[in-house]
């Protein structure tokens, strides 16, 4: 990175550190940071949204469709996180493949599970056996995303689920002696109201998001873990410039200080969000929100 | 091979016992409820006894955040923050890291970077912070009138914590700990995945469901199968600590008691 780093052996500890700490390892270390925080920005509002579907799907007045719903809030609950984050990847990826295999080669007749292999047709693979290297770090990480969404989509349709139900009833009622329909009064009156009853849930949900993050490593991508555990290790004069001992501890507990940072970071600023919007609602923060003001 | 056999031969593989190979291939269905239920007994393990000593420092911490006394009140916070604010993940990596280390230096520690005691003391301290937090949060909503009481009567110091405060605080905290148990109880998958080596391939539940997923490249029969396993134990769970919860409330009228609801914490 810097000019005197060609000799690292001659330099003094800070210097040393300054060399160290800018190897090209080091900034895909760097990079892996953004990555989890690309993860967080891509995936929350996804989440959202199959959440709200979720929610919208459980509050459903068809029965089966409500039922479906429901389930889905209630599974991805009962399980081990961890577990559903390890099916899913291995599923999805299978899901896909299948489905390609279905449309790409229908003349294919061997059945797709031999015994302990997986077997589509060539065309059929994703990625493509030869696309280029960064499409197969792009396709696991997409992998991830859409893992990360389904699971966190199903705690977020819960919250949501209940903020529909905890807006006051005489609302609705107000609206349907307006002459408001069922979709009108939904999501003029319901839709609006409900985010001050969801943000809490919602907040601690991004919190439980934040510290989701680190499970990329189990889904084998390259993220902080991964290359913290990478660095860190011993290293002998052998095969770098920069030998060290094991220093997988420290490595870690810069991890540790990045995921307490984001948690205090998200604290204050929900705290700022939930004042906004508790601004004007009736609820008993809004009401001393106003005499506060008045 | 019939399924008793290899329930003698895999049943308590998780802790050494019985054969030593795990099953190579032509996975039975049988081997697969038998080894994960195998590894199970360490999610057990590792759940138990990180509830039940996690519970008396939580204890601690709830009442030293409470305290007036800000060389109290800080450390109880700047714990609970930690534990909490960070993922379990790395505190795992990086109690590991940080035992293997101590390890190089005093052989006292070797044990501590086998997951039985290192990744229990991990689990201990984190369900400390969060049951801290929550008893923490149960102990400002105690009742004036029963702190009051108490006073009138003449209590003070220990007897009043311990027999008026105290009894309150936990039945107003004991859904939320419920949930807390589950959480706690689902997060103890995550050891083996964390850096703590499963030696000799015991491990625990997830372990062997994702040894059997890596081999047949078929994830739709072991995590099911896991799932089920762990919503049993959920509902184990939910039925021990309704049973106490009903004795906790049991000098309440009926509707005044409060109710458990299951309400599992997410993940941590």
């Amino acid at each position: 990175m810097f000019s005197y780093c060609a000799d690292p052996e001659s330099l003094g500890t800070i210097a040393w550190f300054s060399c160290f700490l800018t190897t090209g390892v080091h900034l895909s270390f760097y990079l892996a940071f953004f990555k989890v925080l690309g993860l967080l920005a891509v995936t929350a509002p996804v989440a959202l949204a199959f959440g709200f579907i979720g929610a919208m799907t459980a509050r459903s007045h068809f029965l089966p469709l409500s039922l479906i719903g429901r389930a889905y809030i209630a599974i991805v609950r009962g399980v081990p996180d961890i577990a559903f984050f390890m099916f899913f990847v291995i599923a999805l990826d299978q899901a896909f493949e299948w489905t390609r295999h279905k449309l790409l080669c229908p003349e294919w007749t061997q059945p797709i599970r031999q015994g302990n292999d997986f077997i589509v047709c060539a065309a059929a693979k994703l990625p493509l056996g030869t696309a280029p290297q960064w499409v197969h770090e792009s396709y696991a990480f997409f992998l991830a995303l859409i893992t990360f969404s389904i699971v966190f989509g199903a705690f977020a349709a819960n919250v949501l689920y209940g903020a529909m139900r905890a807006v006051p009833r005489a609302q609705i009622e107000t609206a349907e002696a307006y002459g408001m329909t069922h979709r009108q009064s939904f999501w003029r009156i319901l839709v609006p109201q409900m985010w001050v009853y969801a943000l809490p849930g919602l907040s601690n949900l991004w919190m439980v998001l934040i510290k989701a993050t680190p499970l990329l490593f189990l889904l084998g991508l390259e993220d902080i873990v991964y290359w913290a555990r990478e660095l860190g290790g011993t290293k002998t004069p052998k095969f770098t410039d920069y030998p060290h001992g094991d220093w997988r501890m420290w490595y870690f507990l810069a991890l540790l200080i990045f995921y307490l940072g984001c948690t205090r970071v998200s604290e204050v600023l929900l705290e700022r969000l939930m004042k906004r919007l508790t601004h004007g609602q009736a609820t008993l923060g809004g009401e001393a929100q106003r005499k506060a003001a008045a | 091979m019939s399924c008793w056999q290899t329930l003698q031969d895999y049943g308590l593989r998780s802790i050494g016992i019985g054969e030593r190979l795990l099953p190579r291939s032509d996975f039975t269905l049988c081997e697969h409820f038998v080894l994960i239920g195998s590894g199970m007994i360490w999610n057990i393990y590792f759940g138990v006894l990180a509830l039940i000593t996690g519970f008396f420092l939580a204890t601690a911490l709830a009442v030293a955040k409470a305290s007036p006394h800000k060389w109290v009140r800080k450390p109880a916070e700047w714990f609970i923050f930690l534990f909490r604010g960070s993922p379990l993940f790395i505190q795992f990596f990086f109690a590991y890291f940080f035992f293997l280390s101590l390890k190089s230096q005093y052989a006292f520690f070797s044990p501590f970077t086998a997951a039985w005691l290192g990744a229990l003391i991990v689990l201990f301290l984190n369900t400390a912070a969060y049951s801290g937090e929550i008893f923490y949060g149960a102990l400002r909503s105690v009742p004036r009138g029963d702190a009051e009481a108490a006073d009138a009567y003449g209590m003070s110091g220990w007897p009043r914590f311990r027999r008026i405060i105290w009894p309150t605080m936990l039945r107003l905290a004991w859904p939320a700990y419920t949930n807390e148990a589950i959480f706690l109880f689902h997060a103890t998958t995550l050891v083996f995945f964390s850096g703590f080596p499963a030696w000799q391939q015991r491990g625990d539940a997830l372990y062997y469901a994702s040894y059997f997923a890596d081999k047949t490249f078929n994830p739709f029969i072991p995590y099911p199968i896991l799932a089920m396993y762990f919503i049993l134990f959920t509902l184990v769970i939910v039925t021990v600590f309704g049973l106490v919860n009903k004795r906790l409330n049991r000098h309440l009228p009926t509707e005044r008691r409060t109710r458990l609801r299951f309400r599992p914490n997410l993940l941590r």
